[in-house]
Order: C-alpha cells, then structure tokens, then sequence
C-alpha cells in the first residue's frame, strides 16, 4: 500500500511535506518494476530544478532509468546512504530509501500531484 | 573448472624462442621490471586443452538456437568465410593503400568496397553508402553526425533529436554524444507512434528523428510516410536504425519510406559473425542531402578515359568529400566483415533476399501462433520478424517471472530470449527465430516454452531454481554489477 500523507507524480515518485523541506523518494511499485537496484546517482546540494527535471539515476539488474523532480524546487540534502548501499530502497523505500530533499519549492506544483488513492487508479491503469 | 592460472606448473614452458643470432642490445636498467610478470607457466598442450575445455561451454548459433530478439543472430553460411581466407583477401596489409606501389595491389579489395556500397544503396534506396562505420552504434554515431553537418552547414540552430519510447537505448546516447538534447515521443497501446503525439514534440529546433521500423515492438510504424513528411516541414531529418532490416529485405526501401539516413548492421541482416566481439559492421547509408557530407576517404570509379597507364591500370581511388565529416574509423572499417556481407548479398541475390525476410517473419509469427496459447502477446496484432511476450500475468499469480522462463530455456538447451527489452513492456520477452531456422527447431523451442508454462503452475519453485544443468547456477547479477572484479592477480 502507498502511504496516505504522501503526494505522487506520474513517474512514480513520492513525496513528503516535512514542514521546511519536502522528501522525495520512488514507490513501490517503481521498485518492483525496477528488480535490485545495483547503482544509484544523486544530483549535487544546491541545485535548482524545474518540475520533471531528471535529477537522479537509478541502474538496476533489469534497466536504467531516471528520477525526476515531481515539483520545481532547491535541493537541499541528498540521501548519501544509497550511494553504497542502493540496496536500501529495495527495503524501504518509503522511509529510509528517500532520494533527496528539496526546499523552496513550487506550491502550485505540490498541490497538484496526486493523493493515494489517486495514484492507486492511476496505477490500475497501467 | 581451474583457470589457467590455476594450471600453473613452475618452469613449463609453452613457446621454444629460436637461438638467438643477433648480438644481445641490453635493455636499458630503468626499463626492467623488478620482479617477474606472474603469467601462467603451461605447455602448449595445456593452453590448447584449456581453451578447447572454454570453447565447448560456449553457447553460439552453430550449436544452438538462438531467438535473442532484436539481435538477429542467424546462422553465419561458412561460404562466406571461406571467400574471407582467401589470402588475396586476408594478407592486405591496410597501409599498402597508402603507397604508391601498393595502390594498384589493393585494386580488387576497392571493388569489393565500392560494389558493397552500391548493393547496400539499392536495397535500402540510398543514395550512397560508407562502409566506415565498425558497429551498429558507431553507425548511428555518425548518422547523427552528419544530420549535425547538413544543419551546421545550412545554418540552423537546431539542438534536439526526437527518439521514441521503444527505440534501443543507443539512440538516445549517440545523439547525446554528438551534444543532441533528446525528446522522447511514447508509444500508443498499439505499440507504434501515433500522428498525434509525434506532432506534440516535433518543434523547429528538432534536427533530426530516428525510428526503428519496424519498432523494438517487432511492428511496423504505419505512419512512417506521414512522420517522414512532417519531419521534413520542420526541416528535421529522418534516420533510421537498420537493426530490424531483415524484417523488411527486398519488401521496402528505407529511402523510398522518406527516410534521409540509416545504418545497416551487416553482422546482424548479411549473416557476418556477431555478438561477444564481433567485429561488427554498421555501415552507414544517405540520401541527396547528407551524401556531400560522407565520411573519407571514399572510394571512387575512375572514368576509363582517365585511367592511369599503370600495371594493372587503377580502376578505383580514394577521395575525400568537400563538405566530409572526415575520418571516422582507421583505414576502410572492417573490411573483412564488409567482403563477406558482399559475398551474402551475391549468393542469395534479389530473390534470396526477398525469402530472407518472408522467412524470417514467417518463423517470428509460426512462434507466435503456437505460444499464444500460454504467452500473452505484449500487442494484439502486427507482429513481423520478432514478437514480444509479456509475461505480467506469470509475475503477478505465480511470481514467476520473465527471467524465470529465460534460465529454464538454458537448462532445454536454448539460448534464452531478450527478457526486459523492450522497456515499454511489463516482463517482455522478445523472441526472433531469424529465417535460418527449421520448423523443426521451431516446434521444439515452443514445446519447451509449452512446457515451462505448464511448469510454472505446477512447480514455480523449480522455475526459480534454474538453470540446473549447466557448469554454473543461477548467477548473482546484483554481484555481478556492484563487485565486478575480472583480474585474477
């Protein structure tokens, strides 16, 4: 199940209010799509990007792919832990799995990503 | 089994240097190793054992199937090869082409060249061919390259290439190499590209889009001609990736499609030898727009009246395009590769080709029609020299998955289908049967197939246990990845 408080893109990122900065992850569904991950790239503290940017890679036993912005904003910390142990979000990627954190981030952009139970349909759809 | 530096005896020797009759030059001292390099210490007979123990694990097409789809492995016919070792052939040193002397001895190996482009320019309706390019990817290289040519000739400004969803993951990095921002266009449920969503990305700073026809779906793009002309409204160019050529040899021309460039994998459509180095062959072929810009040297016909009073007289020399991109391999590309996709095309003609292609789509949809029975097709119809399966079902009820079926595959003595490509597909399995296979081999690979789906209901356990009959297990590919350490000191 994908948790409640979280808000979700279209490209299977999650991402979490924390009050000042706003944590991103992908869901479990992104990770069973994706098998082991084997490598995980993370963009540099301080970057500014736009809404869908590509901001992160992930190489897994099957396929190679992107994480994406789900909202414009700064990136303000980076989850160093995946860097030798990508394995982590395979466990959980919901809490310890988090790929980066952004701050000052579009609102607008936030408000709009879908809730739960939207993304639950979105996914039956896929 | 040991590796060879496990085989080691100290003091055996495998090579007996000839006396030596020159007086000794010493080395100079700093260019000496302190310690002895730690190479294995074996006989000839041990090096020779080793490496035929090695070669009988090998998997290849003389002595299995092997349906890995969008890689085109048939059979390589040993005519070819056996006009490759001729020594007129093989013992062309590639700098005789460089000297005087030596020009007129490289006279036939020009033909070869040049008579190779003008075969590969009619089948595919391009106007010229470079044989160049030494692989696939190095073909799409200098595709992309000269599509950067003709703009920055023109003076456009243009910085993107538009790649579909299903395309192979080279696309994207060669236009990415050649410092192209890439727009990805995704493909409708029915696997091809729809009109629709191509016009959404297509913009004035789109210099150029590759397709596969067909897609790495196994379908044909039904827009191809609509796509072809609104790409050349925005004064964008069409490449095509030749990897799925076989579907289509001798049916249609990629030129006569609308299409502005392409390359041809002759290691994969001409029955070269392929896979696990090759060498590969992806030559490249143009239309009137991008020929000005070919890489050189070329290989030109020399007009009779102007022939040379040389023995014999030179029919063929080099020359090198105003407008050339210049050099883009040493020398002529693989030229051998090259000589026995020429000796393919001549063996089998129009007609041989024209089966080529029936064939192989035939085989691909036989496949397709027996499996369907326990295999969900990935599309509903269209499919032509390979089909895709998605095994989504299988993951989902009995947590079997794609990779599952493709280890239980080696254990029946078949080379194990692409499994996860296309990426577009949930569990895909990508089969190509290639044209050279008989309908026995074919009945045989889908009864295995049959049987693994039967298997999977009954037994999945067994199914995540393969591959069991094979010198290793299911290997660690995670491992494989992070760790990878191939030295042995």
């Amino acid at each position: 199940m994908n948790p409640q408080h979280l808000k979700y893109s279209q490209n299977h990122e999650w991402i979490r209010d924390d009050g000042v900065v706003f944590v991103v992850g992908i869901t479990d569904y992104a990770v069973e799509q994706l098998g082991d991950i084997t490598y995980i790239e993370l963009p540099e503290v301080g970057l500014d990007v736009a809404q869908d940017d590509d901001v992160a890679s992930i190489e897994s036993v099957k396929a190679a792919s992107e994480v994406y912005a789900p909202v414009g904003g700064r990136v303000a910390q980076i989850n160093q832990r995946l860097l030798d142990q990508p394995e982590i979000v395979n466990k959980s990627p919901y809490e310890d799995g988090w790929f980066f954190k952004l701050e000052d981030i579009e609102r607008a952009e936030f408000d709009a990503l879908m809730s739960a139970s939207e993304y639950e349909s979105y996914l039956k759809e896929q | 089994m040991e590796l060879i530096f496990e085989k080691t005896r100290s003091g055996r020797r495998g090579v007996t240097l000839d006396p030596l009759d020159v007086p000794e030059a010493p080395l100079p001292a700093e260019l000496l190793r302190g310690d002895p390099a730690p190479l294995p210490e074996v006989s000839e007979l041990d090096v020779v054992r080793h490496f035929t123990h090695l070669s009988q694990r090998n998997f290849g097409v003389d002595s299995n199937f092997y349906p890995l789809g969008s890689c085109t492995m048939k059979y390589n016919p040993k005519m070819a090869e056996a006009v490759a070792a001729n020594a007129g052939f093989r013992d062309l040193h590639p700098h005789l082409a460089t000297t005087p002397a030596g020009y007129a001895c490289c006279q036939g190996a020009f033909e070869v060249i040049y008579e190779t482009e003008r075969l590969l320019a009619g089948i595919s309706g391009m106007r010229e061919v470079s044989l160049q390019p030494i692989a696939g990817a190095h073909g799409e290289l200098t595709g992309v390259l000269l599509i950067a040519a003709y703009h920055r000739d023109k003076g456009h400004r243009k910085d993107t290439i538009i790649i579909p969803d299903s395309a192979h993951g080279t696309n994207p990095a060669s236009a990415a190499i050649a410092g192209f921002k890439v727009l990805q266009v995704p493909s409708a449920p029915d696997g091809t590209i729809h009109l629709d969503s191509f016009r959404k990305v297509l913009n004035e700073n789109v210099a150029g889009v590759m397709l596969t026809c067909p897609n790495t779906h196994g379908l044909f793009e039904p827009e191809v001609r609509k796509i072809a002309d609104l790409a050349h409204q925005a004064d964008a160019l069409l490449y095509y990736d030749g990897a799925n050529l076989n579907a289509i040899i001798g049916q249609c021309r990629p030129g006569d499609l609308g299409f502005d460039v392409m390359h041809f994998n002759l290691h994969k459509t001409f029955a070269t030898p392929h896979g696990m180095g090759g060498p590969g062959s992806g030559p490249v072929g143009v239309g009137d727009k991008l020929a000005p810009y070919l890489p050189g040297p070329r290989v030109v016909k020399v007009d009779s009246a102007n022939r040379s009073a040389g023995i014999p007289p030179a029919s063929y020399k080099l020359a090198t395009p105003e407008k050339s991109i210049g050099r883009i391999a040493p020398f002529f590309g693989n030229f051998m590769i090259a000589l026995r996709a020429y000796a393919y095309i001549l063996a089998l003609g129009g007609d041989g080709l024209r089966e080529v292609s029936r064939h192989a789509v035939l085989n691909a949809n036989y496949l397709l029609a027996r499996l369907k029975q326990a295999y969900k097709p990935a599309f509903p119809s269209g499919f032509m020299h390979e089909c895709v399966l998605t095994l989504s079902d299988f993951a989902s009820e009995l947590d079997v998955h794609a990779i599952d079926v493709a280890k239980a595959l080696l254990d029946r003595g078949f080379h194990a289908p692409t499994v996860y490509f296309p990426l577009t597909v949930k569990e895909s399995m990508m089969i190509e049967p290639t044209e050279t296979e008989s309908k026995l081999t074919l009945d045989a690979f889908a009864d295995a197939l049959l049987e693994i789906a039967k298997l999977a209901r009954q037994n999945p356990q067994a199914l995540h246990e393969a591959p069991q009959h094979l010198p290793v297990g299911r290997l660690d590919e995670v491992k494989a990845a992070r760790e990878l350490n191939c030295t042995y000191i």
